[in-house]
């Protein structure tokens, strides 16, 4: 694991040591003032440091680099240095990277989510790297008698352009150290770029098809027990009684302890520990509301109606437009529960000492796992380390740390070091779920077809805002109502990669092909209208930018060949989540009477591309995410409790059902505004578009196996 | 406890552990092997497999004692420096996202190029169907069997 724990740092302090006379930049991750990097002298590197990250030369010319956010499979490991290598010109061979453990003191966001990381970084990596190129010319042109403009740098060379002399940067990474650090440097034209834009593989793709121990579930310490929870089966239920006799004298377990709701199993081994788990007799009773899926579908049939609803946004007047409407067009959408089965189950490494706290393991918040850990034991956080593994996916559900407090307080409780770990079982009926809701759309049209009035009233379980109200179309409706419900339920939700916008674009992008239909328009230029509009004569707020939703609109229907295939039916949809825009059109064929799912094409702006490769996985992985979730994705409940256990009652796309994938990008050279979620929410609309085009028949619940016309032809997973 | 001779990737190892004990736990607790992993226990995503005597097997659900002589390779043994035409096509595809399912991917394409070295695309899919993708890395899985076929 290239982390810094105990053996690492001493890598780290030899990096150091060879780096000796080399240079080392200190920049910050924080405020835009500290952007501007220093030069770190060996002395003060080595002890307490005053600056947040750093990037060092050694004489032999290796570049190392601080990747502090952690990695989920969203390539940060790989995009982060590329960033810096491409304005230091190096020689990308030599970069190497390094997960930095949770350091707020030197990090800022040092946190997974949002697609955020990159929008975030960009300038700070860039300076950088550009503030060391330009220590290493002046120390070339210093060394050479010759003017610093004379000279340029490539690929790990500084070169004077008349001579011909070149040296590496290895050899001028001394003489780099004690040159002064200018205040502004100028960053490269985008035009420039050699890096930058070109698909660059995963820095870490040998230790992964190798099999190295770089995950959390692979973390083993000399001396560690294994624990793994039993929670209650039910939401809403609590501990009764609990006989763990039988268990407690089975091979390989050290001691069975009851806290809070948890029933932990200690042991060996995982296997003498799953056993011993089966003979535990738990009695559980009734501590809140027990629901059914049931249930929830009632309850959203009322909290529809409810005169108690949150305004989230209104203009204009819609009682006056519905009231004045020609046409009005309603309908609602319902998307279930799902859990986020990252591969790796969560798992955490937990050592609570007299002196300390030592927390290893796969988080997307390093930091409020800390927090929350120095809360339940008070232990303050300067004496909590928490090393960051590589994370088998998190989509969200590593955002939470409800396992890291878990493995610190059994820990604490046992006075031992443990990894707790959890079952696939545990995992999915672990709560955190993306949540239900239902929405209930309302279109006024008026007699040419215009779009007058639209309503959007959201109801959700433990989801608070159900809507993103400033999304389009709003801006682009002169009157317009957008409210939610919440209900509160004893089952837990969080964020699930590109939370809310995973379900609601859906419903979204089906509804106004819809409105499209009803006025007589085809689905992009009924779009299209509406941005004009937005345009001409904003309503409102508008917080999206028109002319880059118009952009990926008009490259998508271009790209796709919107309207011209013959034999195949298509759906469009654009959606704008986190600051990136996505817009897609899926083909669908007829076969035996059965729509099939064959292509779709993907344009995406999120501004500029770091890497080609990461960023068509981003793309690619998002739509067969957003795909499969919306075809095969339902977690439902009885009386509380999950019905779908594992992947065999829970499906989960494979590679036979993947469609063909076209991406695309705008690569606009505005700075990069993140890809990690934005290619999804657009997916389960663009589906349901063409699926309508080519049946006839609108899917508007989750998941569209479940209705016609799939629900007829039941098929097995595999 | 009975104590089992394993043969894995062409070393022999004892286990001291009981009967019921899936070749996964084995692994990855009692030989130090973590590069297979655990996804769900009931051999339904793959991340467990390993080839026994050559053929795809699911460790999550192989008890110890069903090993007996049959030689296990686990993804550390696919090749001596990381160089299978499988782990190079991984690399050149640039497949992984988050990683965790790559090498149980990788050796259910093992044992399909060993038993069809030219598999076509539809005997591709339907030998790497059973392994799930969380990532929906599918596609690039896909190529890079395709590549390394060439490669063999």
């Amino acid at each position: 694991m290239t982390t810094l724990n105990k053996t690492n740092r001493r890598d780290f302090l030899k990096i150091t040591s060879m780096t000796g006379g080399g240079l080392l930049l200190g920049f910050s991750w924080f405020s835009a003032e500290a952007e501007v990097p220093v030069i770190v002298t060996k002395t003060n590197f080595a002890g307490e440091l005053g600056f947040n990250s750093y990037l060092s030369i050694g004489t032999d010319g290796t570049i190392t680099i601080f990747s502090p956010n952690p990695e989920l499979g969203q390539n940060i490991m790989t995009s982060f240095p590329m960033v810096v290598a491409e304005e230091l010109d190096a020689d990308w061979t030599k970069v190497k990277v390094i997960q930095a453990p949770l350091d707020t003191t030197k990090f800022d966001r040092q946190l997974t989510g949002g697609s955020g990381a990159v929008p975030h970084s960009w300038k700070r990596l860039r300076n950088a790297g550009a503030t060391a190129r330009y220590l290493l010319i002046a120390a070339a042109a210093k060394q050479w008698d010759v003017n610093a403009a004379d000279c340029t740098a490539s690929n790990g060379f500084v070169i004077h352009t008349s001579s011909g002399k070149k040296l590496g940067y290895g050899e001028l990474a001394e003489e780099a150290s004690k040159m002064t650090v200018p205040a502004d440097v100028p960053l490269k034209n985008r035009k420039d770029f050699k890096l930058i834009g070109t698909s660059v593989r995963n820095v870490e793709n040998k230790k992964i098809i190798t099999g190295k121990p770089i995950f959390g579930s692979d973390f083993h310490r000399e001396g560690m027990v294994l624990a793994m929870i039993q929670r209650p089966p039910a939401f809403g239920t609590k501990i009764k009684s609990v006989d763990a006799a039988a268990a407690k004298s089975m091979p390989g377990i050290i001691d069975v302890i009851t806290f809070k709701n948890n029933v932990a199993v200690i042991g060996k081994t995982t296997w003498e520990i799953m056993k011993a788990r089966k003979a535990i007799k738990i009695e559980y009773e009734k501590d809140g509301n027990i629901e059914s899926t049931s249930d929830h579908d009632q309850l959203f049939i009322s909290l529809l109606n409810s005169d108690n609803a949150t305004v989230r946004r209104k203009d204009g007047d819609v009682d006056m437009a519905f009231k004045n409407a020609a046409k009005i067009i309603k309908s609602e959408y319902q998307c279930p529960f799902i859990p986020h089965n990252p591969m790796e189950p969560m798992n955490f490494f937990a050592d609570v000492r007299e002196d300390g706290v030592e927390l290893v393991g796969p988080t997307q918040t390093p930091a409020s796992a800390r927090t929350a850990t120095s809360k339940l034991l008070n232990i303050p956080e300067d004496k909590i380390t928490v090393e960051i593994t590589r994370l088998g996916g998190g989509f969200g559900r590593r955002l939470k740390f409800d396992y890291v407090v878990e493995a610190a307080e059994i820990s604490s409780i046992i006075k031992k070091p443990v990894k707790l770990i959890w079952s696939r079982e545990d995992d999915v009926m672990g709560g955190s779920y993306r949540p239900a809701v239902r929405y209930r759309f309302e279109a006024a049209l008026d007699n040419i077809g215009n779009l007058i009035g639209y309503k959007l009233r959201g109801v959700g379980i433990n989801v608070n805002n159900s809507t993103r109200e400033d999304n389009f179309p709003s801006g682009a409706v002169d009157n317009l109502l957008i409210d939610t419900v919440e209900h509160i339920s004893p089952i837990t939700t969080g964020a699930w990669r590109a939370p809310v916008t995973n379900f609601l674009a859906f419903a979204e992008q089906g509804f106004i092909d819809e409105v499209a239909m009803a006025a007589g328009k085809d689905p992009v230029q009924f779009r299209l209208e509406l941005l004009q509009k937005a345009k001409a004569k904003p309503v409102g707020a508008i917080k999206y930018n028109i002319d880059r939703m118009e952009t990926v609109i008009k490259q998508a229907a271009e790209k796709s060949g919107w309207g011209t295939k013959k034999g195949v039916s298509q759906g469009f949809s654009v959606y704008f989540s986190h600051a990136s825009y996505v817009a897609q059109v899926c083909d669908v064929e007829m076969k035996a009477g059965k729509p099939v799912v064959k292509k779709i094409v993907a344009v995406s702006d999120c501004g500029e591309v770091i890497n080609k490769s990461g960023a068509l996985q981003q793309v690619m992985g998002g739509i067969v995410d957003g795909y499969g979730h919306a075809m095969f994705g339902k977690l439902t409940f009885r009386d509380g409790m999950p019905a779908q256990k594992n992947f065999g009652e829970y499906r989960m796309i494979r590679m036979k059902e993947i469609p063909d994938i076209e991406a695309h990008f705008v690569n606009n050279g505005i700075d990069p505004t993140g890809l990690g979620e934005p290619a999804l929410p657009p997916t389960g609309g663009a589906v349901a578009n063409a699926i309508f085009k080519a049946t006839g028949t609108r899917l508007k619940n989750q998941p569209f196996i479940d209705e016609p016309p799939f629900k007829t032809t039941p098929t097995k997973a595999f | 406890m009975p104590i089992f001779k394993l043969q894995v990737n062409g070393k022999e190892y004892t286990a001291d552990v009981a009967a019921d004990t899936p070749l996964l736990w084995v692994l990855r607790e009692h030989l130090g092997l973590v590069g297979t992993k655990y996804g769900c226990g009931i051999a339904q995503c793959g991340a467990c497999t390993v080839l026994l005597d050559g053929n795809a097997v699911r460790a999550c659900v192989m008890p110890v004692s069903a090993i007996k002589a049959s030689k296990v390779t686990t993804i550390e043994g696919l090749s001596e420096d990381g160089d299978h035409p499988l782990q190079q096509a991984w690399d050149e595809v640039d497949v992984p996202q988050c990683g965790y399912c790559q090498a149980g991917q990788i050796m259910t394409a093992a044992a399909l190029l060993k038993r069809k070295p030219k598999p076509s695309s539809q005997e591709i899919d339907d030998a790497m169907n059973g392994n799930l993708c969380r990532c929906g890395a599918y596609h690039r899985i896909r190529d890079a069997v395709k590549l390394a076929s060439t490669k063999i």
